[in-house]
């Protein structure tokens, strides 16, 4: 049997509850040993009873509880869960837990309860995954998306185009199995036709990778222009805004910033290129060097340029950089009044959108907010699309079945049998099914080791 | 009365190829029949092969069986079907002489060193310490044996059905196997019914053959057996008609005076093969269902009716059946009838065929609840075999669902059980592209070989056939033909023409070039067997599927290679559902593959014992450290 674990389940901290959740064979016993409940009212699975935590050594009390016990299966773990809500303080929090310990159970590792989930069966592989990413989304938009691929909408997507599938997988087997029926002959127009719906179904989903992924990861904006331009107006006005600072991370090297910010639900990575702000008139190559680097490891970047005065030397060498880059250029104390001419960066730069600003007033945030937005969600997301996939084995298996597909649709173009084309329905059939784990592989399953560190 | 190292009880197709299989492999083997006329009966349709059993056929011939050599010397007409597409699906069928079937296998039994056969009606097994150690004939003799092999087809318990008539018997009024059944149950084997059924035989000279499309054998017929290359001869033609509204009609109007509406049939049919009746009620919306006359041989006038297999009373029979276009007077001679019979359920067996709870018991064929000649005879052929596997304490003769249709016939039944007769169908193997016919030889012939079933003879013809199709496909890959030379060739097939020489490979692998179109522009080549042609022209067009296919294998290798411990305490695992508990402990596994193939067990269950297997693979690492 598995021993029973137990830990903190809400963060730690000081709150309005907290709450130790108990998994495993013995977590009811050892609610038992430890609960007095009030006026010896019975505990009863899936019912809160009200009572008190009684420290066995010394029969003293440590907290004034709600606890509830779940039997198994049902239970997120799918084995016998007890829950205990107590005061939210650390103390009372940390004297219950290590009374529990005491009696019988193990501090769970982290990821635990979610590992035992999923090896109980209760959850698919996705849903699994799905969990560490509700554990860590960064944001809301990251959280709701976890939280529908964890209620298995992924899932049942996943089913849906498999069940296409395996619809037109029977066709062609009856067809070779039967030669002497007369049954109506799958013809190669009624197949193409077929893989095409179910290439677009799985397209559909794709669609939404780019956007999942993002959403998931955030996205990365480097921040570039000579010193005193407004760079960091614009890096406080977005702070503001989000009003949550999730991380503040020390770049790579010690001259640039990364903060993390919020923009509307979509993480966002800020890189301030402050070698440029530091070095001010020392030397300037050194600064350029540094601006590269940081855009280079941007997904997307914002160029600032002083409106009120002209482009300058550095300016030019900046724009030089960033000519087939997509990138956003914020022209600048506006207030100022502007010189410079918005066509010649559209004449200087390939990709790029222009917004002015006067980002010492907060003015053009929003459209910097919505031009982030509309960039992650870049009209590329199919309307019909609920389900975000955001996974990266998810959206290679997505690719490779989608590949396996196409591959079919072109031996059908070429004439050749149907029993070479349906090698490559076959694996795009499997392909999917290793994404809610129908189909059972070793490579799944090394993903599992790896994701959720068992054993030693 | 004597001792045995294997009886065979039975003689159909199951009991033939296990008899011989282990006789050929030096083992004293004894076969009883109920009776000699009954030695390798066809019962039901006067043919052998079709899709997926002519793969069959074509294995058992490879690894030495007899049922690919008795079909070719006893066939009135062959067909490859399914040429419209790709060589993984061409299927060989071939029509049989009944009569001469039943002889020439009898001949073969007869003359076959170490192998006695016997009339006898065999009324139980006897069991020492949970091991069989003989068999008891009703005339009281006794025979000891070191292995059994049960092929009892649908003699055991057998009951037929002709509307509201239930008659005690076997197949074709032969007597059926009662006492036996009786016995088998007390020993504890979980036994099941099962029915399967057979059309009227009505005489040739009474069909309208006006009325009926004729259906010709090939021209250029391809042996079954890897041993002959040239068979022409003369062939008969079988018909193809249909039902009508009015069949339909009638067949409806008495579906009350069926047997197995009727409820006297309890035993489960197969959907593949099923009753007129069946298709009627079943596919209502059909307007007609296809329907070949078929000769049962040269020695007779009787034509066999297939598709039209019913347990309907003989005046509906003759009403319904006059009521086809072409068959408006026919004279039947024998009434179609449904048998039910008494089989085992296979999840009672291990792949090697052996009883799980009966050691050194084996078993074929329909008892098994497969339905067909050809999967019988491969289960027969198996089982013996293994039986002499057993007997020499080596380990069991398993082929896997990547190496051939026996493979995946065996697994299918030992592992996901069967409710109802078993066929074997392409669509079953997952791999069909590497399991063809005309390969069945590269796949086992080195197989049989290395088990002593395969002669001298065959596998050095094998090899020859290797080295011719070798040296050929490298000859083929040093030729380069120019432009001017074949361009024009090329262009009349449609074909894009070449800009610099290509080799005749490169050509061949275009769909519409063919080996034989290029003989005009190729003056060196060879002279190749029909058997070397196919197989070099196969495995240079298809080279890149086939690949594919392979690379899909390997995955599935892996998990097949994953053992799984006999001793594996599967009550131990968390996680495991209660249901996957239970069957694991039941079935004992060899592999995670064969596992995951259990019904009962789902992915999330092997994901649980791919994580268990992990976790005990490390901590045994450390215990070593």
């Amino acid at each position: 049997m598995e021993d029973t674990i137990a830990a903190i389940a809400t963060a730690y901290g000081e709150g309005g509850i907290g709450i130790i959740r108990i998994s495993g064979e013995n977590s009811l016993s050892i609610l038992n040993k430890i609960f007095t409940p009030f006026k010896n009212s019975k505990i009863e699975s899936r019912r809160m009873t009200y009572g008190t935590i009684n420290d066995t050594s010394n029969g003293h009390i440590i907290d004034e509880v709600l606890a509830v016990y779940m039997k198994k299966p049902s239970t997120y773990t799918a084995e016998d869960v007890v829950e205990i809500n107590c005061h939210g303080s650390i103390i009372s929090l940390k004297r219950t837990l290590e009374l529990v310990l005491r009696e019988g159970a193990r501090m769970a590792e982290p990821g635990e309860f979610t590992k035992r989930a999923f090896l109980n069966g209760r959850l698919d592989l996705s849903q699994a995954e799905a969990v560490i990413d509700v554990i860590k989304a960064k944001t809301d938009k990251g959280f709701d998306v976890a939280v529908s691929q964890l209620d298995g909408q992924l899932s049942s997507r996943i089913k849906e185009i498999r069940k296409s599938i395996l619809d037109l997988l029977v066709e062609i087997t009856v067809n070779i199995d039967y030669p002497d029926e007369d049954i109506e002959y799958l013809t190669y127009e009624n197949a193409q036709k077929q893989i095409k719906l179910i290439g677009d179904m799985i397209e559909n989903l794709l669609s939404t990778a780019d956007t999942g992924r993002l959403i998931k990861e955030g996205i990365k904006v480097a921040i570039v222009g000579k010193p005193n331009v407004g760079k960091s107006s614009l890096m406080n006005s977005l702070l503001r805004e989000s009003r949550a600072i999730v991380t503040e991370i020390p770049g790579t090297t010690r001259d640039t910033i990364e903060e993390s910010i919020n923009v509307r639900g979509i993480p966002v990575n800020l890189i301030d290129t402050a070698g440029i702000r530091d070095t001010d008139d020392i030397v300037e190559q050194l600064g350029i060097k540094k601006s590269k680097e940081a855009f280079n490891s941007a997904d997307f970047v914002i160029f600032i340029v002083d409106g009120s005065c002209g482009l300058t030397e550095e300016d030019n060498e900046i724009l030089e950089l960033l000519k087939d880059r997509r990138c956003l250029v914020l022209i600048n104390k506006q207030d100022l009044g502007s010189v410079i001419d918005k066509e010649l960066f559209q004449s200087k730069l390939n990709a790029a959108d222009i917004i002015p600003t006067r980002l010492i007033d907060g003015e053009g945030i929003d459209e910097i907010e919505s031009y982030i937005e509309g960039l992650v969600y870049g009209g590329k997301i199919s309307q019909k699309e609920s389900v975000l996939v955001n996974n990266v084995r998810h959206i290679e298996l997505l690719e490779k079945s989608l590949k396996s597909l196409n591959d079919a649709s072109q031996m059908i173009g070429a004439g050749e049998a149907l029993e070479f084309v349906e090698v490559d329905i076959n694996e795009a059939y499997a392909l999917l099914g290793e994404i809610i784990g129908e189909t059972v592989s070793d490579d799944v399953l090394d993903e599992v080791f790896s994701r959720f560190c068992l054993g030693k | 009365m004597g001792k045995y190292d294997v009886i065979v009880i039975g003689a159909g197709h199951a009991g033939c190829e296990a008899g011989l299989a282990a006789a050929r492999l030096g083992k004293k083997t004894l076969m009883l029949s109920i009776n000699l006329e009954a030695v390798a009966m066809m019962a039901c349709n006067p043919s052998i092969g079709g899709t997926g059993k002519g793969h069959l056929v074509r294995e058992i011939d490879a690894l030495g069986g007899e049922m690919g050599l008795n079909i070719d010397k006893t066939f009135i007409q062959s067909r490859m079907l399914n040429t419209a597409k790709g060589p993984a699906v061409h299927s060989l069928r071939a029509q049989a002489d009944k009569n001469a079937y039943h002889i020439e296998m009898k001949k073969t039994i007869e003359a076959q060193d170490n192998l006695y056969l016997k009339q006898g009606e065999a009324v139980d097994i006897l069991v020492e310490d949970g091991k069989v150690c003989g068999v008891l004939l009703r005339t009281g003799a006794y025979y000891k044996a070191t292995t059994v092999i049960l092929a009892t087809g649908t003699f055991l318990a057998g009951k037929v059905f002709i509307g509201e008539s239930v008659t005690e018997s076997g197949p074709n009024g032969l007597a059926p196997s009662n006492e036996l059944a009786t016995n088998l149950r007390e020993h504890g084997l979980p036994m099941r019914r099962f029915k399967t059924g057979t059309p009227a035989r009505a005489l040739a000279s009474t069909f309208d053959y006006e009325k009926m499309t004729a259906q010709n054998g090939d021209e250029k017929i391809v042996p079954f057996s890897f041993m002959n290359d040239n068979l022409q001869k003369d062939q008969v033609k079988c018909w193809l008609t249909y039902t009508n509204e009015k069949t339909h009609d009638i067949i409806r109007s008495n579906f009350h005076r069926s047997a197995l509406f009727g409820g006297q049939i309890e035993g489960v049919g197969p959907r593949y093969c099923p009753s007129i009746e069946d298709k009627v009620n079943r596919f209502a919306d059909r307007k007609r269902h296809q329907l070949f006359i078929e000769p049962e041989g040269l020695y007779t006038d009787e034509m066999y009716i297939q598709g039209m297999s019913t347990s309907l009373p003989e005046d509906v029979q003759e009403e319904f059946y006059k009521s086809i276009e072409g068959l408006e007077n026919i004279e039947i001679v024998r009434p179609a009838y449904a048998i039910e019979y008494d089989c085992i359920d296979p999840l009672d067996l291990k792949v090697s065929l052996e009883n799980r709870s009966i050691e050194n018991l084996f078993c074929a064929g329909q008892f098994n609840g497969s339905s067909g000649y050809e999967e019988a005879a491969a289960q027969g052929l198996m089982a013996g075999i293994n039986a002499v596997q057993k007997i020499d304490g080596k380990e069991p003769f398993v082929l896997d669902r990547s190496e051939a249709y026996i493979g995946v016939l065996i697994d299918d039944l030992v592992t996901k059980g069967t409710e109802e007769p078993y066929r074997i169908m392409t669509s079953r193997a997952e791999y069909r592209l590497v399991l063809r016919q005309d390969n069945a030889d590269l796949r086992l012939t080195e197989k049989g070989y290395e088990i002593g079933l395969v002669s001298e003879e065959r596998y050095g013809k094998y090899l020859h056939k290797r080295q011719v199709v070798d040296e050929e496909i490298r000859r083929l890959n040093k030729t380069h033909i120019q432009p001017d030379t074949i361009n024009e060739f090329l262009i009349s097939k449609g074909s894009t023409p070449i800009k610099n020489g290509a080799s005749l490979v490169e050509l061949m692998r275009r769909p519409e070039i063919t080996y034989d179109e290029l003989a005009d522009y190729d003056k060196e080549r060879p002279v190749l067997s029909d058997h070397e042609k196919t197989m070099m022209e196969v495995q240079i067009k298809y080279d890149g599927y086939i690949d594919k296919q392979r690379r899909q294998i390997e995955k599935f290798k892996k998990l097949e290679n994953r053992k799984l411990s006999q001793d594996i305490d599967y009550n131990s695992i968390d996680g495991l559902r209660i249901e996957a508990r239970q069957k694991l402990s039941r079935f004992k596994p060899l592999s995670v593959g064969q596992a995951s193939r259990i019904s009962g067990v789902s992915p999330a269950d092997i994901n649980v014992l791919l994580i268990w297997l992990e976790k005990e693979r490390r901590t045994n690492r450390n215990e070593q450290n």
